[in-house]
């Protein structure tokens, strides 16, 4: 009976410390959508994977959440007036995660590497790059082959982190050294990533966790019911159809803003035999498409209204959205008589989503909102690495698809609608539009610039390659105790400032 | 038994061949190109060209198979394409993850499963029995992933018992271990259980009415002396074939109660490297998974010489 009544106390002694275990003091645990791919900047893809540079590397600019750069390894930079020199102004007390200075030296290395190295992602991203100089230890020069008015948006991101120069050479993504506010521990694929406070940080009093432990939880409501336990102080991707139900619980607070993102309705208009057909080869299908679907009704019956109506490939408040092409409203009679100009009375095609219930649901609605104006949508619906392949293949006639957005406006458009853009599969081309875009490229004045975006638009509102539906907004989800949080439209989390009180 | 155990290895070589050819095959045959995802949201063509290269993927997929096959029986198991870490290191961190939650529901299903088996048989047609086998059934109905949520959001967002997810390897931490093994062990073991249950109840059934039986209570052997001694031990033998072949199973990977519970296991890994086209990755884990499972059946060939004294004799 003894041993009975003692194994019951330490039972429930068990059971009543439990709570309290769960939490480490002064770690910031952080519930990502998927796991991310590679630790190395220069080799990595994901969207999480930036979300956890951010505390592991830091990198030469930055942007404010209104798209602003502002400093951070580059404390000054500027263009020569022929635009083809960019030289930037560097910390001299910023240190690596191995102890080594950063200086010049090590951006150049950096920079080359993730420009010349085979299997590198970033070299797209700095192909205007021609030589890099290093006049002085805080100084470094960028010799452009041609002015590059999307570099500094570039160098805010994968392509300005800086890795420690003598771990170039080894496994960089096993154990990746940086020089941002956390430093790398470990790693459990699928599961977590750790790091720990980097004491000689220029910037250190401004991070208050001594840990950071990113975790990977695919399942939205998983990750919320593992942020309402108590087992995450915060995560990324909260769905639109939990938010309500997270604003009403009082352990937490949720935060939302759009996202640099577009999404929408590629459309194939010349790439191989699937595009031969009224919808690939009549841009008056298009645009009675366009106005069958009622954009507003589409996010309040899958997203509960909280992702914005959007034709445009920027996100709302971008300064490159153009006044003149409001969200229209929708209207089948219009439709009508534009399939009835077209000659065809019924238009049928199919449509490819990604089989997620998301993408279905998003799927149907378009069907439904599209057969009242004539058109009849059949739905594909595959795993996204099929979807991707038949999409490059031409193998498609339409297709859902969304981009997670750039901060540079380029980055929404170039690559898509261009003739030789790596994404636009449809293939579609106008070689006005290919012009006005390639010069937006190397205009460094953004009402200048404005003016070519503006122009361009007015060909693909018209011709509708893509059909934009709606912008995501991407919402966070904390626990009530955390505060000092600033939201970006990027998505990412920055850890400044952060603190549990 | 020894020359038991070398037979089976050597009947296993082929096994493992043709398991390794078919998911070979198979993959291959999937439509989706791992570059297109690996390349990442951009695309470059010529990045995607320079992976292609370094994977040699351009070469007939019979070379590519037997360059495989060849590094695999070195001991390298070639690296993860999503994430450039070497296969092998992954199999062997996930490994401990998943036998240790497949231990622990092979435990839960046991525990629950053959005592409930042996009640229900012994008290067959009475309300015991009829609400064991409504419970069983029960167990069997419902969705892992339901159940799994719901204990979460009952036990450790309501109740605040039990962390809601994660792991801890038993040997450093067990008190974590145990803890965050509760739940899933529970989800994955009662589905089990209520298979062993039904299985281990007609098995007794059918041992009760033998005429062995029959003599052994009319020698005047109380009844717990007659289940215990005389018939458990003939019905054990289905029992344990079910049982390890389950367990074999549980070693693959629990997919949905490793998502549920944000469990690091072969399920989670195989499935991301499924939809990844992470060839290496899946090539590895199955091939794990079949020697997992080969080894499963000599254990149950062992088991059965254990307690069926007559197969030793042959």
């Amino acid at each position: 009976m003894k041993l009975l009544t003692a194994l019951a106390s330490a039972t429930l002694l068990t059971f009543s410390a439990l709570p309290v275990l769960a939490q480490t003091p002064s770690t910031l645990r952080i519930g990502l959508q998927e796991d991310p791919d590679m630790l190395d900047p220069h080799k990595a893809r994901t969207f999480v994977g930036r979300i956890v540079f951010k505390g592991l590397c830091d990198k030469l600019l930055d942007i404010t959440p209104d798209l602003k750069l502002v400093p951070r390894l580059a404390t000054e930079w500027s263009f020569s007036s022929d635009g083809l020199t960019l030289t930037m102004k560097l910390r001299t007390d910023a240190k690596f995660h191995d102890g080594d200075v950063f200086n010049a030296e090590a951006a150049k290395a950096n920079i080359e590497r993730a420009r010349t190295m085979p299997d590198s992602l970033r070299k797209s991203e700095l192909a205007s790059v021609d030589s890099v100089e290093t006049p002085d230890a805080s100084t470094i020069v960028l010799k452009l082959k041609r002015p590059d008015a999307t570099l500094l948006a570039q160098l805010t991101d994968r392509a300005g982190m800086m890795l420690a120069p003598k771990s170039l050479a080894g496994d960089v993504a096993a154990k990746p050294v940086c020089s941002g506010p956390y430093k790398f521990v470990e790693r459990v694929q699928n599961d977590r990533i750790v790091l720990e406070r980097f004491k000689e940080h220029w910037e250190a009093q401004n991070y208050h966790f001594d840990r950071i432990l990113y975790r990977s939880i695919p399942d939205t409501t998983v990750r919320l019911a593992n942020l309402r336990a108590g087992e995450l102080d915060m995560l990324e991707r909260l769905a639109p159809t939990d938010v309500k139900s997270a604003q009403s619980d009082k352990a937490l607070k949720v935060a939302g803003i759009p996202n640099l993102g577009y999404q929408g309705i590629t459309i194939n208009t010349a790439n191989g035999d699937a595009a031969k057909q009224p919808m690939g080869m009549d841009k008056r299908v298009r645009q009675a498409l366009s106005l069958s679907i009622d954009r507003k009704v589409l996010s309040q019956v899958v997203f509960e209204g909280l992702y914005e109506p959007m034709i445009q490939p920027f996100n709302p408040g971008n300064p490159y959205v153009s006044a003149d092409f409001p969200v229209p409203a929708r209207d089948v009679a219009k439709a009508k008589a534009l399939l009835k100009e077209a000659g065809v009375a019924k238009v049928s095609v199919e449509l490819f989503v990604t089989n997620n219930p998301v993408d279905a649901q998003l799927g149907q609605v378009i069907q439904a909102m599209a057969a009242e104006a004539g058109i009849e949508i059949q739905i594909r619906s595959t795993e996204f690495a099929s979807q991707l392949r038949d999409q490059q293949q031409g193998k498609f006639q339409m297709s859902r698809v969304g981009w997670s957005g750039r901060i540079d406006p380029d980055g929404n458009l170039h690559q898509f609608v261009t003739s030789k853009g790596n994404q636009n599969d449809g293939k579609y081309s106008n070689a006005e539009v290919d012009k006005l875009l390639d010069e937006a490229r190397t205009v460094y004045d953004v009402a200048e610039r404005k003016k070519r975006y503006d122009a361009a638009q007015k060909f693909l509102q018209d011709e509708l390659p893509i059909v934009y539906l709606y912008n995501q907004t991407v919402f966070f989800a904390l626990r009530s105790n955390i505060s000092g949080f600033v939201i970006s439209p990027d998505g990412m989390i920055r850890l400044s400032g952060l603190k549990r009180s | 038994m020894l020359a038991l155990i070398g037979r089976r290895a050597l009947i296993a070589l082929p096994t493992l061949f043709l398991v390794s050819l078919f998911v070979f095959a198979l993959q291959r045959a999937l439509p989706g190109d791992p570059f297109l995802v690996i390349a990442g949201e951009e695309r470059d063509p010529e990045v995607i060209a320079r992976l292609r290269e370094i994977y040699r993927m351009d070469d007939p997929v019979v070379v590519q198979f037997f360059a495989w096959l060849g590094q695999v029986v070195q001991g390298d198991f070639g690296r993860s394409l999503r994430t450039g870490e070497p296969v092998l290191a992954l199999i062997l961190q996930k490994l401990p993850v998943t036998l240790q939650l497949a231990i622990a529901s092979i435990i839960v299903a046991i525990g629950i499963g053959i005592p409930a088996g042996i009640i229900a048989a012994r008290r067959k047609d009475t309300v015991v029995d009829y609400s064991a086998s409504a419970l069983a059934l029960s167990g069997l109905s419902i969705p892992n992933f339901w159940l799994g949520i719901m204990l979460i959001l009952v036990v450790s967002v309501e109740l605040k018992w039990l962390p809601a997810s994660g792991y801890e390897p038993f040997f450093s931490n067990p008190k974590g271990a145990i803890e965050r093994l509760i739940m899933p062990a529970f989800v994955l073991g009662s589905g089990l259980a209520a298979f062993l249950m039904r299985h281990t109840r007609s098995a007794m059934l059918e041992v009760l009415r033998s005429d062995y039986v029959r003599t052994a209570r009319a020698k005047g052997l109380d009844e717990d002396a007659v289940v215990n001694r005389h018939a458990l031990r003939n019905a054990l033998v289905p029992i344990i074939t079910l049982s390890t072949i389950l367990f074999g199973e549980l070693l693959g990977g629990a997919v949905l109660t490793e998502q549920v519970f944000t469990i690091p296991g072969f399920g989670k890994l195989i499935v991301d490297a499924v939809f990844n086209r992470d060839y290496g990755v899946v090539q590895g884990v199955v091939l794990c998974t079949a020697i997992g499972f080969i080894l499963m059946n000599l254990l149950a060939d062992v088991l059965y010489i254990l307690v069926n004294p007559r197969l030793r004799a042959q």
